[in-house]
């Protein structure tokens, strides 16, 4: 389906060599979230939120809308801070690093926005080229074959002098996902992924997240509601509700497993623990006017 | 009374706050800036072309009409103290001093100003500078001060071009039209223009360069990443800048006297 091996097998870094002169060792457990809370305002969205995601896996994150799960990405990646709890990447609490430190760390990770978030004044080439351009000191020779390479991967080879504002909004979730790997991060971090991708783009992208996990032995992170294609690709999965980890397992373990809300989720289920409707006051009173709003 | 001085103190502080984040936010953009102008100076010249020469004709035909204006006045006004012949002059100092780069600013507001903040703030919205942030680059750096750059390079020109096109309106109206004499038309202008007063254009031009670049950026960046968000940030940026660029064209004007 690809063409050729996009991604050849190689041996992943047991030591990181030092950017900016900044090193962070590596750790068995890639990201590991001790005792999180964070809230907006009077709403709290986490509360002593606790998970570990291991290196070389890929862990889905999952649970109802509403529940936080691209604020938990955020705050990861820290473009938000918590107001309790600590984020430990490869060991390190990423609240005590500078801008410096952040950056370093940062490019570390390829993140995919829910949005695709393609800077609308660059092509689909210049937009996968923009962190090698930003970071590397390559050929444009160079460049084109890395950035062509990724564009191929995606299936968009072709699209390479389109602006993004001719793209589908799939296409362009596809082109920053190339982007995303394009500096071969040790942690990829997708948002969303397969929002709006046709069963043929969806089946390859999938098989592209496993391909990249496996070949590059890189760690991947996946937010999505798609319960069944989560399922064939992620290796552990939680499942985040009311502000904290519900259940927690292999796709076939939450699958199996008894807990009401877990089977609500998994199976689709309109009736169980999570209300499909916001709170409301009552709805004959409301439609008759005899509510006291 | 009590609410009304609380609201007052409410609405200092935040003001207070909010200027101080202001200072410091130029600051940040000034200490990146030797690194783009020498670094990247290719994304400070296309961002000169943006605010530049995307602006060139509305400065260029609102520089004709200022200057057609302030030709037919001065004619009208100075013909009944038979000092008609002084228009040039009146015109000129006019220009160079103060209508040149306080309406040449108004417009960049309007045009370029509100351009940026909108950009800026949509960029925002979509979340591009957040995808910059995770990218380990800087949206300061990589976006704000090439068009705060562009902003200030192309302001001095725009407001040389705009006083240009003024005299040449003036010209028409006067010369061409009014009969004034061409000789003392331009006698006139050459005997009154000091190098002084080229340099208070200047370093209005300057001034108002920095504050109108900054302010829409500065808006752009710290919109609300809504539609309205944006909305009203590029609203707020030309009511800031009007006023900023008035209050600072007296206070340099007053300086300078």
């Amino acid at each position: 389906m690809l063409g050729h091996p996009v991604f050849p097998e190689q041996e992943p870094h047991e030591h990181q060599p030092a950017v900016d002169g900044v090193v962070i060792e590596d750790s068995e457990n890639v990201i590991e979230i001790r005792d999180l809370m964070y809230s907006r305002g009077a709403r709290v969205i986490f509360k002593n939120l606790n998970l570990t995601i291991k290196r070389g896996e890929i862990t889905a994150l999952m649970g109802p809308s509403g529940t936080g799960k691209t604020t938990l990405l955020r705050l990861i990646t820290r473009q938000l801070v918590p107001q309790h709890g600590a984020i430990l990447i490869n060991g390190v609490d990423i609240a005590t690093l500078n801008t410096r430190e952040l950056y370093v760390l940062r490019r570390r990770f390829g993140m995919l926005f829910q949005n695709g978030a393609l800077l609308t004044d660059l092509n689909v080439f210049e937009n996968v080229a923009f962190p090698l351009r930003e970071h590397t000191k390559l050929t444009n020779r160079l460049i084109r074959h890395v950035v062509l390479t990724k564009l191929h991967a995606v299936g968009l080879r072709g699209a390479a002098d389109m602006m993004p504002a001719e793209l589908s909004g799939g296409m362009a979730r596809r082109v920053a996902l190339a982007r995303a790997m394009v500096m071969d991060p040790e942690i990829l971090i997708y948002d969303e992924p397969f929002v709006g991708l046709d069963p043929i783009s969806m089946g390859v992208i999938v098989r592209l997240v496993r391909r990249m996990n496996d070949a590059l032995g890189i760690t991947s992170i996946v937010v999505s509601h798609d319960v069944a294609e989560v399922s064939t690709v992620a290796d552990r999965s939680y499942l985040i509700s009311d502000g904290k980890v519900a259940a927690s397992g292999s796709p076939g373990e939450l699958s199996a497993a008894n807990s009401e809300l877990v089977r609500q989720f998994m199976h689709g289920m309109a009736d169980g623990p999570v209300a499909f409707h916001f709170d409301a006051p009552d709805y004959e009173e409301q439609l008759l006017g005899r509510d006291s709003g | 009374m009590r609410t009304l001085i609380r609201d007052l103190y409410n609405n200092l502080v935040e003001f207070v706050r909010t200027f101080g984040a202001f200072q410091l936010f130029f600051l940040r953009v000034l200490s990146h800036a030797p690194q783009m102008v020498f670094g990247r100076p290719g994304l400070v010249v296309k961002q000169i072309y943006n605010a530049g020469a995307l602006s060139l004709v509305i400065i260029m035909v609102c520089g004709f009409f200022v200057g057609g204006v302030l030709g037919l006045q001065g004619y009208s006004n100075l013909a009944r103290f038979n000092a008609a012949d002084s228009v040039g002059a009146l015109v000129a100092l006019a220009l160079i001093k103060e209508l040149g780069p306080v309406i040449t600013a108004l417009l960049f507001a309007g045009r370029a100003g509100t351009a940026l903040s909108s950009e800026i703030g949509l960029m925002k919205a979509t979340d591009q500078l957040s995808a910059m942030e995770m990218m380990a680059v800087s949206p300061v750096k990589r976006v704000l001060v090439p068009r705060f750059l562009g902003g200030v390079v192309a302001m001095p020109l725009l407001v040389a071009i705009f006083t240009c096109i003024g005299l040449f309106g003036a010209h028409i109206v006067a010369v061409d039209l009014l009969s004034v004499d061409v000789g003392a038309f331009w006698q006139q202008m050459q005997l009154s223009v000091d190098m002084e007063d080229i340099q208070e254009g200047v370093l209005k031009s300057f001034v108002f360069g920095i504050v109108a670049s900054l302010l829409a950026v500065w808006e752009g960046y710290n919109a609300i990443p809504t539609a309205e968000g944006v909305g009203r940030a590029t609203t707020r940026t030309v009511v800031i800048t009007a006023i900023s660029v008035l209050i600072l064209d007296f206070m340099i004007t007053a300086v300078m006297l």
